[in-house]
């Protein structure tokens, strides 16, 4: 042991620099939030839970192209489709399992009708085992029940696209 | 040749080049890739979409290469500036009116339009003026239209003026008004209409009954053979997930170059048809219930165990595989019952011999006289009537003997319409003209000496039975007269059978024994027991004691892929086996072709390959020969019993039989000839499946 770390060990100058250390942050200002009360601020380009839009006239914006399911890396979007009474082109089945899914985004880049969309919405839970499986009626229930916010954050981010 | 060759340069490469061919044809042979949408190889040309530009030495304007014969010496550049300055500007025009909808149309991904836009085409449109809209066709149950999206290539309207022979869709309006029609409202109503499918470089033709159900980068591709006639046409499946999602051709140019018929291309809809069996069933009282595998083939053994010797008939569906075929035979064999046929159309049993075209299917465009006898052709093989007709257009004389007046959109050079007995006496006449009789004697007219002259003279000739010759009531004496003139005329005789592997069912002995009862009989007098398999009784025979003779049985046991009402009435157990796309297996073509192919899509439910299902039955009856792991041992086993057994000649003569003056033959329609396309619905939509459901209910 050389001279220096003997009397550094034995002056503990290191546990007073680290309580130095801890007595100047006592007076800066917090960067811990208090969630679920307070939340971090969050871009309009977030990632989270997916939602299938409409037009405002209540069509639904899916074509069934399915550039969303060409395009998942983690292969988590499973799509059949069909002929519609109208003789579109429609979506039968419209799964997302959200096990699967990296929330990287590509099919809303591949979208070309804006239809699949990753919400700003983070905070969900699963309670049962098959719960994670977004359907083509709950992917529409959430494009439904958060439109006004998806239609806000798509318009924030259009000028950048 | 060599004084025909000529030297060109193409992209600085000497290359060597027939005189007169065109410039494409060349550079495709050398792998030079020009890009084109009129283009094809299979139809005439056209040079209507000028995506072939290419600049060629001392020409003062780039030109098309599809349309540009070659000459000694000429210089050509697909990849100067100037040739692509002219590709790229004609891909602007193109992309002018065709919309961009790439998302909702089936061809995305599979499109030629949109790959040469890749290379070719600008990343921003200059175009801001109005796109035009043009109005979707009606064109039937088959094909779907996106008219907007044509580029007026025309292969469609060649394909019908060329190949199929009927000009089902045209052109109408010049300029920005052209568009692509059938002229009057029709729809397209050709046995090869589905072609144009295939033949559509972008999105405007599609398949209607696949219309927006998958995608193309979503399916792998098998290869399959079709299931409904013994040309042997190649098929790819699409298959995704497990399930058959559309079939398209597989290029053979020796059998159906790129074409397929519309039955191969949507029968596959009759493999999800809703009455598929889903599990073994046994017959409960008036009821039927779901068992296992193990119960059902426990119940085929003991059944099949109780009835006597040789009271068991064998009946096989023709479009069976040789390996279900062989390890039937075996069984049947193995039981002691030599009753087992697949000839269910059929009403007279000469010595079977096997059924042979008699020439490389290739080799009938090169035909130069050709007599018909008893055949329904565009209905019985399209492909084949097709490559007649290509042969007819080139000059040769195709004569007919038919029951009925077919419609042919060739040149035909004779046509008799003859009733049974007549065409027994017609043949006799030109038997008697082939052996010299003068005009005047014995019957003989100029017609059937024209007719026997042609068969004389020309160098490649054939005289061809169809199905209808099959199911003539005096069969023996027809197919003996025929080889008589053959052999007289020195023709090839050529015998189609129906079903695609009716020359396999002969090589794999589904064939009764000498002394056993064949189909017709089998049909007739009720035996103990039936071991049926795909075949439905009633509407695969023209017999009409067919149901009566089922019922009459003890025991019956289908091996089915569906339950239908028929088998459901009168079958103990029913056990689902696969159709001809979810079992591997081996058809042989009436040009003696072996094709195998693998199982291509995933069992309905319950099911099991037939050739998996006859296995284990044999070793629960206790037989030999059923150790088999694999389809492949199956076909080796019978591939070496073909390769041993001696080719049979077809027996010439043998005296006439006297049949009633009103006998007739029944002619099967298209759309009705198995049990796969009598379930598909898009084919029973279509004018040819409408008659035919309409003429099968008169006729019962």
């Amino acid at each position: 042991m050389s001279r220096a770390s003997f009397f550094k060990t034995f002056l503990l100058t290191e546990l007073l620099q680290g309580m130095a250390l801890t007595f100047r942050t006592l007076f800066r200002p917090k960067v811990t939030l208090n969630y679920p009360e307070e939340k971090a601020p969050q871009s309009v380009r977030f990632r989270g839970l997916h939602a299938l839009r409409r037009y405002p006239n209540g069509e639904e914006r899916c074509i069934a192209c399915k550039l969303c399911e060409a395009t998942c890396p983690a292969l988590a979007i499973t799509i059949e489709s069909d002929v519609a009474d109208d003789g579109t082109r429609r979506t039968t089945r419209y799964d997302i399992d959200l096990f699967k899914c990296i929330y990287c985004g590509f099919c809303e880049e591949a979208c070309p009708v804006d239809a699949i969309v990753e919400t700003r919405i983070h905070e969900y839970h699963m309670e049962h085992r098959g719960e994670n499986i977004m359907t083509k009626d709950k992917l529409l229930a959430v494009g439904d029940r958060y439109e006004a916010m998806i239609n806000a954050d798509k318009s924030a981010d259009a000028r950048y696209r | 040749m060599s004084e025909d060759a000529v030297n060109i340069t193409v992209d600085g490469v000497p290359m060597k080049a027939r005189k007169g061919e065109m410039i494409i044809r060349v550079t495709d042979a050398n792998d030079v890739y020009v890009p084109r949408f009129c283009y094809h190889e299979k139809l005439p040309v056209a040079a209507n979409c000028r995506m072939c530009l290419v600049e060629v030495e001392k020409a003062p304007k780039p030109l098309p290469a599809c349309a540009t014969p070659v000459m000694e010496g000429m210089v050509i550049r697909t990849k100067s500036a100037k040739a692509i300055a002219a590709q790229r500007s004609v891909m602007e025009f193109l992309l002018i009116n065709h919309p961009l909808d790439c998302p909702i149309c089936d061809q995305g991904g599979e499109c030629e339009l949109q790959d040469l836009a890749i290379g070719y085409g600008r990343d921003i449109s200059r175009y801001h003026e109005r796109k035009r809209v043009v109005k979707d066709k009606n064109l039937g149950p088959l094909v779907s239209s996106d008219m907007t999206r044509c580029i007026h290539c025309t292969r469609c309207v060649r394909f019908g003026q060329d190949v199929a022979g009927i000009p089902e869709l045209g052109t109408t309006g010049r300029g920005e008004h052209n568009e692509i029609g059938t002229y009057i409202e029709a729809s397209v109503n050709h046995e090869l209409s589905g072609n144009i499918i295939d033949l559509c470089p972008v999105g405007a033709l599609n398949s209607k009954p696949f219309r927006y159900r998958a995608r193309s980068w979503e399916m792998t591709q098998q290869p399959l053979v079709s299931p409904h006639d013994g040309l042997g046409t190649n098929l790819y499946g699409h298959v995704r997930r497990g399930r058959l999602m559309r079939v398209v051709p597989r290029r053979n140019d020796a059998i159906n170059e790129t074409w397929i018929s519309d039955r191969d291309r949507f029968s596959y809809e009759g493999v999800y048809s809703a009455d598929r069996l889903q599990a073994p069933m046994l017959r409960d009282g008036d009821s039927w219930k779901s068992v296992d595998w193990q119960t059902a083939l426990e119940a085929v053994a003991q059944g099949l165990q109780q009835a006597p010797k040789g009271g068991t008939g064998f009946l096989a569906s023709a479009s069976s595989t040789v390996e279900e075929l062989t390890l039937l035979s075996r069984l049947a064999r193995g039981i002691g019952s030599g009753n087992i046929d697949h000839r269910l159309r059929q009403t007279d049993f000469p010595a079977a011999v096997t059924p042979s075209l008699g020439m490389a299917v290739a080799d009938v465009d090169a035909l130069q006289a050709l007599l018909v006898v008893g055949a329904n052709l565009r209905h019985e093989i399209p492909l084949l009537a097709s490559r007649v007709r290509k042969a007819a257009v080139s000059g040769a004389k195709v004569s007919f003997l038919n029951p009925e007046r077919f419609e042919y959109l060739f040149p035909v050079a004779q046509y008799w319409v003859a009733s049974p007995a007549q065409q027994l006496a017609a043949l006799q006449v030109l038997v008697a003209a082939a052996r010299g009789a003068a005009a005047g004697s014995e019957g003989v007219t100029a017609e059937h000496l024209q007719v026997v002259d042609s068969l004389k003279s020309k160098e490649r000739k054939a005289i061809w039975l169809g199905a209808l010759a099959q199911r003539h009531p005096a069969f023996g004496a027809l197919r003996g007269l025929a080889a008589e003139l053959a052999a007289l005329t020195g023709a090839t005789l050529g015998i189609l059978a129906e079903g695609a592997n009716a020359a396999g069912a002969h090589l794999a002995g589904a064939v009764p024994d000498a002394g056993a009862l064949n189909a017709g009989q089998m049909l007739t007098s009720s035996l103990h027991s039936y071991v049926l398999l795909g075949v439905e009784p009633q509407a695969d025979s023209l017999s009409a004691s067919a149901a009566a003779a089922m019922a009459g049985a003890r025991f019956v046991v289908a091996l089915t892929p569906y339950a239908s009402d028929e088998l459901k009435a009168v079958a103990t157990v029913m056990l689902p086996i696969g159709s001809f796309a979810e079992t591997s297996g081996t058809y042989v073509s009436l040009e003696g072709r072996w094709q195998s192919f693998g199982g291509a899509a995933q069992p309905v439910g319950e099911s099991r390959p037939a050739w998996k299902v006859l296995r284990v039955l044999g070793n629960l009856l206790g037989l030999q020969g059923f150790a088999q792991s694999t389809s492949e041992e199956v076909l080796a086993e019978a591939r070496a019993a073909a390769d041993g057994a001696v080719p049979q000649a077809v027996p010439q003569g043998g005296g006439v039989a006297a049949i009633a003056a009103d006998a007739a033959v029944t002619d099967v329609p298209l759309y009705q000839i198995d049990a796969l396309v009598r379930r598909a619905p898009a084919l029973q939509a279509t004018r040819d499946g409408m008659q035919a459901s309409q003429g099968v209910q008169g006729a019962a």
